[in-house]
């Protein structure tokens, strides 16, 4: 049995490690292996044997059946790695070479940002939000403001009139929105009213479309230092900086007494090289304005307040000429716009404006 | 407002500085937007006396001077034509910063002599723009003596006057806010009244009730030279050109003292002067050199000649004064603000007299101001004055407002102690007698009620002491925005999610491109520009405009949208919320992956289907073929829920494209969003999802039918078959062509079935399939492909 082995293992191990494919190591398997195989006609052989003789054999033989199996497996695992290597070197890319186009990163226009940014904060403070038409009339753009025909501040705002409709013009302020808030009757009051404003003007601080926010409050105990109070706060969350200075400066609007311009300075004012900047304007709304909205003065006050959408966006976010806002270029809109899921949140932050340029 | 600090100081004894004025005057509601200073320029210049003049030895149009600085001679190269020996002119030195050039001076050779200094001409200082020679100071002050005593320095202030406080568009009622405050003394400075020698021969009458009180003098034998320096130095500081003593004493009353006041060449004037309604079409050459045609209404001062003067608003040229005139007729009146604004705005008139009349000139101030101007011109022109005459009286001006204390710190939160409340009303002119303030009559047309006492006593305090009251909200509502607002925000989102980018245009177009989207003509009377005239009546077009400006500036490849309101009538409200969408060029570009693709009415649609389903539009919508006529009438469709229309999409139409001069097709799409109705509240809570364990398996189909067959009714037709069963159709190929009978199209549909409850035998999947052929072949007419 040893001597039939010795003639055959040294033959046997040289074809395994010589072959060259699956199918040739495949065909040495069934020659040694296989049900006709050399070795296991070796095993049938041994059932002629004693007993004694058959342990021996047997022992000897199942060694060599072994060894045979795991070079034959060795082989096997080699010749497929092999294979797998070669496969996969055929099949290499130029990762280098761009990706499929994006088609699927549109931009949110900055106002449109700044203002859903402005809408977060006042929903803290529990304002909630006022609308008011494009096209208004005389009554709630000018008059139930104080502001009667003939009065001065009316060339203050270069009105678009519309044609054939006398009395009937393109809002040049938000305001209107406090009349109508007011006139439905229902108090206390805590409104903002974002929107298109419009005025006969065009330059490059000028568009004669432009966005406003007005705020208004009217219960029995407003004064001026909640005004203060809540602007303070407001600029604080907006421009997400404790640096805020602001200064209340007397000013003029016929439908607030006292009537201020609010500033600001600090860190703010400096990044554009200015002590202080003019933000907005706002005071307690005039008893008049109260009168004409039928709610009574020596009962009710309150402050009101309305700034430039379009000024904070340029403000906050460094963009130079208001001109631009109403280009619709699509370079300006994807460097300056953002992205669709940068949602203003109290959560995770107002200001949208890291990372993606 | 330009306030010099010397006219100021007229008015107001301080020794604060033009910092802290400036700062105080901002503080209390006078914004100071500027501070004009020339001293600072001016400090380093020195009077400079030419001894000597010699012919440069190598340049002819230069001499070479010497120049006596009190000190030493300096050798100076000089090029003015001007010069002569014993002029005294204003001399920099080496080291002295030239504002003109804003360099400093240096030692110099030229053409080979050396010059030690320069002798300067107006621009060079910047005084002014005058460079014809060098200054000419001819001043009696020795060499060596600052030009800062020689020439007039002046601090500007620029003063943002609000339009309701007419007082302070004169320099006294801004001096009599600062007095208030307590940064100085408050000097009104009211000459002695002339008493007049003679008679008047001019009288007046009023007979329009918007004017109240006229107040006339004859003043004779004058002489209309220049008015004296100082009085030039302040009106120039002020912005206004010397003209001549009589118009400069005019001038200078209106910004010192808010009085408007008028001067007439008495010798030009017939007969009486009569303040009246002008009639239509009198005429008026007006001395801004324009002619007037006047309506009635208007009130003028006239004489038996006719019109003479635009009350209020300006005088005439024929009765104006010259250098000639020698017998003048002073006018003092007061007119109603409102009959002045309204004259001015008519005949688009601007003048100093008019802005100040429509903010409301002290209607006390007639005889007063008559009585300075007289005073004025008796000291600088000479004459002799009548005994004033007047028709009409003092308006109505008192007011008395009783006050209760406490609503300052009702409305401000801040405390003031009641004497420094009386004492700052009391200082601002108002009188207090208990809780009842009677109102300045300067203050006549601003200080109506006690929220405006209010606002005097606490400007004048400041707000340094304003507490800061927290807003918090009592209770915080659910969501701030109304479910129509929610939409806005979350089609904006949807809408650049799915890769438009957000534009915001106008709301305004041209009226002409707006007949092509049925225009409601709602047209402004006034647009800024003749292509912005009209309210646009739909979002598509001015998105076409954006499209057309990328294009021209390359960018071929535009996606763009804008949420915002469209105009369908004059009346204020109805406009209605529209998101609208524009695609024009590639949608997917070239690239080595995949073949580019244009975009098509397919993206538009989806777009469209985007936004319906970010506002949760139900799922019942139809498509439809009836579209605006702005859209291709094969390449468009409509979305309905029912009979409403609640959006569009597809090609624009090519005339449309024409019309905006866009040479590539572009798709849009106009989704209505008040059109579609808010979701039902139905609780939060999903409905359980129940996941079947069973594998799902598909049967593809492909049918012939007539071309015009809607493939959408062929997958109604299949889902329809099993509704429980059918959970997907898909179409994955349509094709018509060669192998197809003409008129004929193929659609291929690929059918997924989920078995419910236990796995379909292949009798029950054929049974299925049978049922979907026959079907479709019942509803459409289609046939199975073999």
């Amino acid at each position: 049995m040893q001597q039939q082995i010795n003639d055959m293992k040294p033959d046997l191990l040289a074809a395994i490690e010589s072959a060259s494919d699956l199918t040739t190591l495949d065909e040495i398997r069934v020659s040694a292996l296989g049900k006709n195989g050399r070795i296991t006609a070796l095993m049938k052989g041994l059932g002629a044997l004693s007993p004694d003789e058959r342990k021996q054999a047997g022992q000897i033989l199942n060694t060599f059946k072994t060894e045979i199996a795991n070079a034959l497996e060795a082989k096997k695992q080699a010749l497929e790695t092999a294979v797998l290597n070669a496969r996969l070197a055929s099949e290499s890319v130029d990762v280098t070479l761009p990706t499929r186009p994006d088609t699927h990163t549109g931009r949110i226009h900055p106002i449109s940002q700044v203002m859903e940014e402005m809408l977060t904060i006042f929903a803290q403070m529990g304002f909630e939000l006022a609308e008011g038409p494009d096209i208004e009339d005389d009554w709630h753009n000018f008059e139930a403001l104080n502001i009667p025909p003939s009065h001065p501040s009316r060339q203050m705002q270069a009105t678009f009139f519309m044609e054939n409709a006398p009395g009937t013009i393109l809002r040049t302020q938000t305001s209107g929105v406090q009349i109508r808030t007011m006139e439905k009757g229902k108090l206390p009051i805590k409104i903002v009213a974002p929107g298109r404003t419009y005025r006969c003007d065009y330059d490059a601080t000028h568009s004669p479309m432009f966005h406003q926010i007005e705020g208004l409050v009217i219960d029995k105990t407003t004064n001026l230092s909640h005004l203060k109070g809540v602007l303070e706060e407001f600029m604080k969350l907006f421009f997400e900086t404790d640096d805020v200075v602001l200064r209340f400066r007397p000013s003029y609007f016929p439908f607030t007494e006292p009537s201020y311009e609010a500033d600001v300075g600090g860190a703010l004012a400096k990044t554009v090289g200015k002590e202080w900047i003019e933000l907005l304007g706002c005071g307690m709304v005039h008893p008049q304005v109260l009168r004409n909205c039928g709610i009574d003065p020596n009962e009710y006050q309150g402050f009101a307040f309305g700034c430039g959408i379009d000024r904070f966006a340029m403000l906050k976010y460094n963009i130079p000429d208001i001109r631009n806002f109403f280009e619709s270029d699509m370079r300006w809109i994807r460097h300056y716009g953002f992205l669709p899921l940068d949602v203003p949140t109290i959560t995770s932050g107002l200001s949208m404006n890291g990372g993606k340029k | 407002m330009k306030v010099a600090l010397s006219w100021l100081k007229h008015y107001l004894k301080t020794n604060a500085s033009p910092a802290e004025i400036a700062d105080k005057m901002t503080i209390i509601g006078l914004e100071v937007e500027e501070i004009a200073d020339n001293s600072a320029a001016l400090a380093p210049f020195i009077v400079g006396e030419i001894k000597a003049k010699e012919k440069h030895p190598n340049a002819d149009r230069l001499n070479v001077l010497t120049v006596w600085t009190g000190k030493e001679t300096l050798q100076i190269v000089c090029g003015a034509p001007n010069c002569y020996v014993g002029m005294k002119s204003v001399l920099a030195r080496p080291g002295d910063l030239i504002p003109k050039f804003n360099e400093k001076l240096e030692k110099g050779v030229i053409r080979g002599v050396e010059s030690q200094g320069m002798m300067c001409a107006e621009d060079e200082i910047g005084l002014g723009t005058d460079h014809e020679g060098i200054m000419d100071l001819k001043t009696d002050k020795p060499a060596g003596t600052p030009i800062t005593e020689v020439i007039p320095c002046e601090i500007v202030f620029d003063v943002n006057v609000t339009p309701n406080r007419g007082d302070c568009f004169g320099i006294k009622g801004i001096a009599r806010d600062l007095a208030a405050t307590g940064i100085g003394e408050f000097v009104s400075n009211d000459p002695e009244p002339v008493k007049g020698t003679f008679k008047s021969p001019i009288d007046v009458r009023i007979t329009d009730n918007n004017c109240k009180q006229f107040v006339g003098r004859y003043i004779r034998g004058v002489k209309n030279g220049s008015s004296p320096a100082w009085m030039q130095e302040r009106l120039i500081a002020a912005g206004l050109r010397p003209i001549s003593a009589l118009v400069d004493i005019t001038n200078y009353l209106n910004i010192g003292e808010c009085r408007p006041l008028h001067v007439f060449d008495a010798d030009k004037l017939q007969g009486n002067l009569t303040v009246r309604s002008a009639q239509n079409g009198e005429k008026l050459a007006a001395l801004d050199e324009r002619e007037y045609t006047l309506s009635e209404g208007q009130v003028v001062i006239a004489d038996d000649a006719g019109v003479q003067s635009i009350g209020g608003v300006m005088g005439g040229t024929p009765t104006g004064c010259t250098s000639d005139t020698v017998n003048v007729f002073l006018e003092s009146a007061w007119f109603e603000p409102l009959s002045v604004a309204k004259t001015g705005r008519d005949l688009n008139a601007e003048s100093d007299s008019r802005q100040r009349f429509e903010r409301g000139v002290d209607p006390a101030s007639c005889i007063a101001g008559n009585d300075i101007a007289t005073r004025l011109i008796l000291d600088i022109c000479g004459g002799e004055a009548s005994e004033p005459v007047m028709a009409g009286a003092e308006p109505n001006w008192q007011r008395t407002i009783p006050f209760d204390w406490d609503q300052v710190k009702r409305l401000t939160g801040i405390d003031i102690a009641r004497s420094e409340m009386v004492s700052t009303l009391e200082k601002l002119g108002f009188r207090v007698n208990g809780n009842d303030i009677s109102i300045p009559s300067w203050r006549f047309n601003d200080i109506r009620e006690s929220a405006d006492l209010v606002e005097e006593i606490v400007r004048i305090h400041g707000l340094d002491d304003l507490p800061v009251s927290t807003m918090r909200a009592e209770k915080l509502p659910i969501t701030m925005l109304m479910p129509a607002q929610k939409r806005e925000v979350a089609v904006r989102r949807a809408l650049a999610a799915n890769g438009l980018n957000q534009a915001i245009t106008w709301s305004f177009m041209d009226s002409k491109l707006a007949q092509y989207f049925n225009s409601k003509n709602i047209r402004i009377a006034n647009p800024i520009a003749s292509d912005l005239d009209e309210m646009r009546p739909s979002l598509v077009p001015n998105l076409l405009s954006a499209v057309k400006r990328n294009q021209d500036r390359g960018i071929k490849d535009v996606q763009l949208f804008e949420v915002g309101p469209e105009f369908y009538s004059l009346i204020p409200g109805e406009q209605r919320l529209v998101a609208c969408g524009v695609r024009a060029g590639s949608y997917t570009p070239k690239h080595w992956l995949q073949p580019g693709r244009a975009v098509d009415a397919f993206d538009a649609k989806s777009d469209a289907l985007t936004a319906l389903a970010a506002i949760e539009a139900p799922a019942n919508l139809q498509i439809f073929r009836n579209v605006p006529s702005w859209y291709h009438p094969g390449r468009a469709g409509s979305i309905q829920l029912g009979k409403n229309i609640v959006a569009v999409f597809g090609e624009i139409h090519p005339v449309v494209l024409k019309a905006f001069d866009i040479k590539t097709p572009v798709c849009a799409f106009e989704v209505y969003l008040d059109a579609v109705p808010q979701p039902k509240q139905k609780g939060k809570a999903l409905k359980a999802i129940k996941l079947s364990p069973f594998m799902p398996l598909t049967r593809d189909f492909a049918f012939v039918m007539d071309k015009n067959v809607d493939a959408s009714k062929v997958i109604a037709t299949i889902q329809n078959v099993d509704k429980t069963r059918i959970t997907d159709v898909s179409v994955f190929d349509v094709y018509e062509g060669d192998h197809l009978e003409a008129g004929k199209k193929s659609l291929a549909v690929q059918v997924t079935i989920q078995p419910i409850d236990k796995t379909m035998t292949d009798t029950e999947i054929e049974t299925l399939s049978t049922q979907i052929v026959n079907m479709v072949t019942r509803n459409t007419g289609a046939v199975l492909r073999s």
